[in-house]
């Protein structure tokens, strides 16, 4: 192979003028955690709450998670941060498509949602899953207590379904780590987007890449091991995890 | 709200759309499937091979490859294709690698790490006595995973092969960060040369929406019927 090698390209400034290209891709870095992040707490939140939906017994409730499940999962996250970010502004009326093309931080405000709603139907059917493995015994040993069906889920059918769906959350999070990068084709500035123009100032190819890479790598083995921890923690005595 | 919104602008890109967009897009889903299980099926046997060395490089591709995002991987092939070419071919410079052969390359060599441990839980559902029998019977290693152990792991496995090939199709639209024509490509091209972006994301969305919601009631159907009662 006839390339440059040159791995001091990090510690080289960069043509943006605030520091060198590590600090390029540390802000990358950055960024990709804080959009994953905003974009978990609205997957979670939306995905319970259409996870619950669809284990209600009202068909209504059903059919409404049923939608939404579908309509997120059948189009590709690119098709929805492109519908997000360039069709919705111009299908509401003028005056809010004006304000919504002028908010600041626009690509990372529809990053975090769009991703986020895309995340949500996938955790919709993990916590669907979770509830659906629980003993029928649960909801009717609750009922016969006397909870209300919003009681029985908060005290009794939550705990432990989001107790046995841990681990393929866990994968879910990182998955939302990884689909951050998406952002880029709407000029988010995330890790990939950090070593894709830190490229195209240096023509350092292999070395940004491999920068990312081990920053990809990196995130992904603390959040494996804390989830593991967290894990522990939460294990319910009497289930295989537990003790 | 689709007071001025142009049909026509659809139907004049039609041809262009779906001949050179769509036609790209399932070629590429088509074979990175029909590679990236054949890769993943040789991944899976060399985990569950036994040999601690090939196991472990198994191993360590799968997760490699899997804590990656998929527009990280896809620059990564973009840029190292025509250098590997090159290093193959002993050519004096990279060798100029095709818009198809390079992504058809990358998107192999990623959901080969997915189909992979797809098919490692295909093969670890069958029974230990499967491959006992089969070896009692004289069958060598490669004739009891040929026709005994393989064919049910496919079976079992089907429906899920099938919508990881349906994540697979969508998936393909990433190929936009290179610049690379595949049917969401063309609709960009098309939307931004006439300024009419939000019909062809709206139609582009509206076709994707249709092919996965068909592929995937067509898998709920077939896993109804070759599910093996047991």
């Amino acid at each position: 192979m006839n390339y440059h090698w040159n791995w001091h390209i990090f510690l080289e400034p960069s043509p943006t003028g605030d520091g060198t290209y590590l600090d390029m891709l540390l802000s990358g870095l950055w960024l990709t955690i804080a959009t994953s992040l905003c974009a978990w707490v609205i997957a979670l939140v939306a995905g319970s709450i259409i996870g619950v939906m669809r284990t209600l017994p009202s068909k209504l409730a059903n059919l409404v998670g049923f939608a939404y499940v579908e309509f997120f999962r059948n189009l590709p996250l690119l098709v929805q941060i492109f519908l997000w970010f360039f069709v919705l502004p111009e299908l509401l009326p003028s005056a809010w498509g004006l304000w919504l093309k002028q908010l600041p931080h626009a690509p990372f405000y529809t990053a975090a949602i769009g991703i986020g709603l895309f995340m949500s139907a996938r955790v919709a059917e993990q916590l669907r899953a979770g509830i659906s493995s629980l003993p029928r015994g649960q909801k009717q040993a609750a009922t016969a207590l006397g909870l209300t069906t919003m009681q029985a889920y908060t005290y009794v059918l939550l705990p432990i379904a989001y107790r046995i769906i841990l681990p393929p959350l866990t994968s879910e999070f990182l998955n939302t780590i990884k689909n951050t990068s998406v952002a880029i084709t709407i000029g988010l500035l995330e890790l990939t987007g950090q070593a894709r123009a830190m490229q195209e100032f240096s023509f350092q190819v292999f070395e940004a890449y491999t920068g990312a890479t081990v920053m990809y790598l990196l995130i992904n083995i603390v959040v494996v091991t804390a989830m593991r921890i967290l894990e522990q923690r939460v294990a319910i005595p009497g289930y295989i995890a537990g003790k | 709200m689709f007071g001025n919104f142009d049909f026509d602008v659809i139907r004049r890109a039609l041809p262009y759309l779906f001949l050179d967009g769509m036609t790209f897009t399932l070629t590429l889903t088509a074979l990175s499937a029909l590679g990236g299980i054949t890769l993943g099926t040789l991944i899976a046997m060399m985990r569950l091979s036994g040999l601690r060395l090939l196991g472990r490089i198994a191993g360590l591709y799968v997760d490699f490859i899997r804590s990656l995002p998929l527009v990280l991987v896809i620059f990564w092939f973009y840029f190292l294709v025509p250098y590997i070419g090159q290093w193959l071919t002993g050519a004096a410079r990279p060798i100029k690698v095709g818009a198809f052969a390079s992504s058809l390359i990358t998107f192999i060599m990623f959901e080969a790490a997915y189909f992979s441990e797809i098919m490692r839980a295909g093969i670890q559902s069958i029974s230990r006595g499967q491959p006992a029998a089969a070896q009692a019977l004289g069958l060598t290693y490669s004739q009891t995973m040929r026709y005994v152990v393989l064919p049910q792991a496919f079976r079992n496995m089907l429906p899920v092969l099938l919508t990881q090939t349906i994540v697979l199709f969508q998936d393909t639209s990433l190929v936009y960060v290179v610049s690379i024509p595949d049917f969401l490509g063309a609709a960009s091209i098309v939307g931004e040369r006439d300024g009419r972006l939000v019909e062809m994301y709206l139609f582009a969305a509206l076709v994707y929406f249709a092919v996965s919601s068909v592929a995937s009631f067509g898998v709920r159907q077939l896993q109804a019927r070759i599910a093996i009662v047991r």
